[in-house]
């Protein structure tokens, strides 16, 4: 996949803020993220990482702030300006989530090959040979058993689960997906072959992503920029690697010393 | 009956004459600032094809899920001058039917009958006659479950949204699910329709071998649901169009079995059991339909030709 | 020959006749008037007339013998008249602080303004049959106190009131119409009125379940019953053409105000809301089971979360009627043979070619292929 415009951002992010009464969530959230880019945020619980998720993929509207997609026709485009047609479109088609915990991203009483068919049905597919074709490769690229493909998923596997949520979204080839510490909750070693392929099939397939994580060793794998969250505001920002080996903020020195509790 | 006077010894009205109308309520039971109510709503319902228009259903003296939308319906939009056949399950005499007539004849004197060809109004339960209807008659289906849906999302506030932004891919997943799981649509009733191009609309819970006659039908049809406070329509001559995949194209039900007693292969059949050793027959669920059959000489296996017995159970 | 089952006029008119026969019982037995269900059974009549939603206690009698005793389908009738009569307007907000109390506790105070007054009430009796009643025993007349009740007798939650540790009460539109929803189909989210009208309406059995259920953590509330009062008032109304209200009547009516912890937001700081139920009559555990279930409702106004049934506005307002659910679950027995028909010939579609498939592969390969 290559972006429409080479050179602009796909999602820009301008001084979002979100504040619950007096409490804040995240404050004056500033960023932009180019096509085929993978940027990581992470901070600990409430440090306002998870609330800016929300914000960005068009799930809660920010108290104050824009967000900006670059939309295939019209360009950048304020995602709470959209109608919520427009914007519900949007959401299934050119964005993905990925949650936590599956059953917020899974219907979890329909087979894992209508699931990962739904999104094609909503565009308008209507060849039940065609859907399942489609789907059947999905399930292939994230490594799951086609044996299974008429199974309900709560006959699956944690890990099993993450990678039915990944094909339902990918599905449609989305240009940015957001994922929510999707690897929390799952044993290391299939954490570590989740990695491998979200890594895999962000990398071949140019998807920008966003993934927000208390663990440092998901961003060190998959992303490319890092932002540090800490009490709603992002204190530290810069390419992995360099935020990651060089931090600058006490706050990142002791996160990246690992002696904080997640 | 529910009425609230003394209970009187009940005479049963005769069919296909006008009874004297009840005392003591408006023509056809509501008032009628309530049945202007509803006609607007009727209209809106026709101005958009499918479209479920929220109306203040009033309490009707049968019980919720018994047809009080339908009633309700005909009764705002019946006559003096009318005609009214009342079916459930295809059938003139089946009990509900026969109640809802009664209520009619009762509370707004028109005449009743049982052929379809005779109704300017018909009121059914789950079926649509056999007989194409003509452009001067209107069809009032009862509804128990107007959103189609329900099944895939419980939240009213959820499939309003789903309606207005057209997101229907959903009914397909369980057309899907079906699909994969039992190799065809085993959807058999109340089989949802897309109208117009556009809604998506719950067609009551009439056979799916029904719904091919809604596409284009002459009759205005007219769908009220009262306990869930809905009306819909779908004006004459208005595509209606049954769910489906290109590969697994909609179908309706067949019998290798005629009518056995008018002989006919092309209507709906019920199955009556005749005896406690799995003996069974097929008979035409449209009862007119069958009666008209009978009357014009056609004979099934075990129908006789015409006989006085025979001519009585047709009336 | 096969002769279609008719006669659907005549079973009909027949089991009418079944039915009132059986409701007249032995006639050996005097028969039950109207006054006597009135007068005798004066708690089934309450509740007849609050679900009704109609204040008639002689009607609601009537339906009550008119239903064999069926409380439900009594409701019913009274609601099937109830739908046909001309609306005049709305009366004016009756004033329950100026109730002639017949019954009055509270729970969050020892003794208060007015004292509290038990009145008649079920929870100090042992519920030991008395065999006295079933040998016709005449009852004596009830004991009169020598002082008369006090005139003030100000709300438990009117006290809160005045140190603010509880929320205001304020009608949310004084001036707009009252919502109707016999006339309007709800929507969603609904109105507090329109909430409590449903509540008012709704299945005694249906909203003290789910008050029980808050109680048992399935949504989180700490009530406490701050009051519950009974007795009569005046209900006035104010014809357009009067321009001055009159007095139309005097009805009974029970009321209870919960009164539940909270503990603050950002705008708000930490005070008492309430739960509210009203009943027509003397009718104690409904109106407390409705008060706890509109303190659950109003979860969204505070921010709660929304975890329980009782939460749920769509869930417990589309269920609470029972005169929709019991229709609706007793259309069951409606016939369905036209639906059921249609499920017969998938089903029979389905294992025939199961039985097929079986059957070829039984066979050999080619023959299964052929079969395919």
């Amino acid at each position: 996949m290559m972006a429409l415009r080479d050179n602009g951002p796909l999602l820009e992010v301008e001084g979002l803020t979100q504040k619950y009464g007096h409490q804040i969530g995240c404050e004056d959230v500033h960023f932009s993220l180019y096509p085929g880019e993978v940027l990581g945020i992470v901070g600990e619980s409430g440090s306002g990482k998870s609330t800016l998720l929300r914000c960005a993929s068009g799930l809660m509207q920010p108290t104050a702030g824009t967000v900006r997609f670059d939309t295939r026709v019209d360009g950048l485009q304020d995602i709470y300006a959209l109608s919520e047609a427009e914007r519900r479109m949007l959401m299934r088609t050119d964005w993905g989530i990925i949650f936590q915990n599956a059953r917020d991203g899974l219907r979890m009483n329909v087979s894992a090959g209508a699931n990962v068919g739904e999104r094609l049905m909503a565009v308008g597919e209507r060849h039940y040979g065609s859907i399942r074709d489609v789907s059947s490769e999905w399930l292939e690229k994230v490594e799951m058993d086609l044996g299974r493909m008429d199974d309900l998923p709560r006959t699956f596997s944690g890990g099993m689960q993450q990678r039915l949520q990944i094909a339902r979204n990918l599905v449609t080839k989305p240009r940015l997906v957001f994922m929510d510490e999707p690897t929390s909750g799952l044993d290391v070693s299939v954490q570590a072959r989740l990695l491998d392929l979200v890594r895999g099939l962000v990398r071949q397939l140019g998807i920008a992503c966003i993934i927000v994580t208390h663990d440092l060793g998901v961003v060190r794998l998959l992303s490319d920029r890092l932002m540090v969250m800490r009490r709603g505001r992002v204190v530290e920002q810069g390419l992995t690697d360099q935020v990651l080996d060089d931090p600058q903020h006490a706050y990142t020195q002791l996160l990246v010393s690992s002696i904080l509790p997640v | 009956m529910s009425m609230t006077q003394e209970a009187q010894p009940w005479q049963a009205p005769e069919h296909d004459k006008p009874v004297e109308q009840v005392e003591g309520y408006n023509f056809a039971y509501l008032d009628e600032q309530t049945k202007r109510m509803i006609r607007r709503a009727i209209l809106k319902g026709v101005a958009i094809p499918g479209y479920q228009v929220p109306f203040g259903s009033r309490e009707m003296p049968l019980p919720y899920g018994w047809g009080t939308g339908g009633m309700q319906v005909t009764a705002a939009v019946i006559g003096e001058n009318d005609t009214l056949k009342v079916i459930d399950q295809g059938a003139d005499d089946t009990t509900n039917a026969v109640n809802i007539r009664r209520f009619f004849a009762k509370t707004a004197g028109v005449a009743t009958t049982e052929k379809t060809s005779d109704a300017s109004l018909i009121q059914t339960r789950h079926r649509i006659p056999e007989k194409p209807l003509t452009d001067d008659q209107i069809l009032i289906y009862q509804v128990p479950i107007p959103e189609p849906l329900r099944w895939v999302e419980p939240r009213e506030t959820e499939t309003r949204k789903m309606h207005a932004l057209e997101e229907y891919g959903v009914m397909h997943v369980s057309l899907y699910e079906s699909i994969a799981r039992f190799g065809r649509i085993t959807t058999a009733y109340n089989y949802p329709v897309q109208v117009n191009g556009r809604y998506i609309m719950a067609p009551s819970p009439i056979p799916k071998f029904d719904n091919p006659k809604m596409h284009q039908m002459a009759a205005l049809q007219l769908f009220g649901a009262g306990r869930e406070k809905r009306i819909y329509a779908v004006p004459p001559y208005t595509d209606v169009k049954s769910l489906d995949f290109e590969d697994h194209p909609f179908t309706i039900q067949s019998w290798e079995e005629n009518c056995a007693l008018c002989g006919a292969d092309d209507s709906y059949l019920d199955e009556v059991i005749t005896d406690d050793a799995g003996g069974k027959m097929y008979v035409c669920s449209d009862s007119d339909y069958c009666a008209e059959r009978r009357e014009a000489g056609h004979v099934g296996d075990q129908g006789e030709p015409q006989t006085p017995a025979q001519k009585g159970a047709a009336e | 020959m096969y002769v279609a089952v008719k006669g659907g006029d005549k079973a009909i008119e027949n089991s009418l006749h079944y039915l009132a026969d059986i409701r007249r019982g032995d006639r050996r037995v005097p028969e039950l008037s109207i006054q006597q269900i009135r007068e005798q059974l004066p708690l089934a009549v309450d509740r007849v007339m609050t679900e009704g939603s109609l204040y008639d206690p002689d009607l609601a009698a009537l339906a009550i013998k008119q239903a064999n005793g069926d409380i439900q389908e009594a409701v019913f009738l009274l609601r099937a008249y109830r739908t046909t009569l001309p609306r005049f307007g709305a009366s004016q907000a009756i004033d329950t602080g100026a109730m002639q109390i017949r019954r009055r506790i509270s729970a969050t105070y020892k003794d208060l303004p007015g004292g509290q007054i038990l009145g008649p009430s079920f929870d100090y009796t042992h519920r030991l049959l008395d065999f006295t009643l079933a040998a016709n025993g005449e009852t004596p007349e009830a004991p009169t106190s020598e002082e008369p009740v006090a005139d003030g007798m100000p709300r438990v939650a009117d006290i809160l009131d005045h140190e603010g540790l509880i929320e205001l009460d304020l009608p949310d539109d004084e001036d707009g119409p009252v919502p109707d929803l016999t006339r309007e189909s709800t929507s969603f989210p609904a109105d507090r009125a329109t909430r409590l009208q449903n509540l008012a309406r709704g299945d005694e059995g249906f909203l003290l379940a789910l008050g029980y259920s808050t109680q048992r953590g399935f949504g989180n509330n700490h009530p406490f019953a701050g009051e519950i009062r009974m007795g009569e008032l005046a209900v006035s109304f104010e014809p357009e053409e009067l321009g001055f209200e009159i007095e139309i009547g005097e009805i009974t009516v029970t009321e209870c105000q919960m009164v539940n912890q909270f503990k603050g937001s950002a705008k708000v700081p930490p005070q008492f809301t309430r739960g509210y139920g009203l009943t027509f009559g003397h009718c104690e555990r409904k109106a407390m089971s409705m008060a706890l279930v509109d303190r659950a409702l109003r979860a969204k106004e505070f921010s709660e979360e929304i975890t329980a049934p009782a939460q749920d506005e769509e869930f417990v307002l589309y269920h609470s009627d029972n005169v929709e659910a019991s229709g609706f679950v007793q259309h069951l027995k409606l016939p369905h043979y036209v639906d059921f028909q249609g499920e017969l010939v998938t089903v029979r579609e389905l294992r025939k070619e199961i039985a097929a498939r079986e059957a070829a592969e039984r066979t050999d390969d080619d023959e299964l292929a052929a079969a395919e």
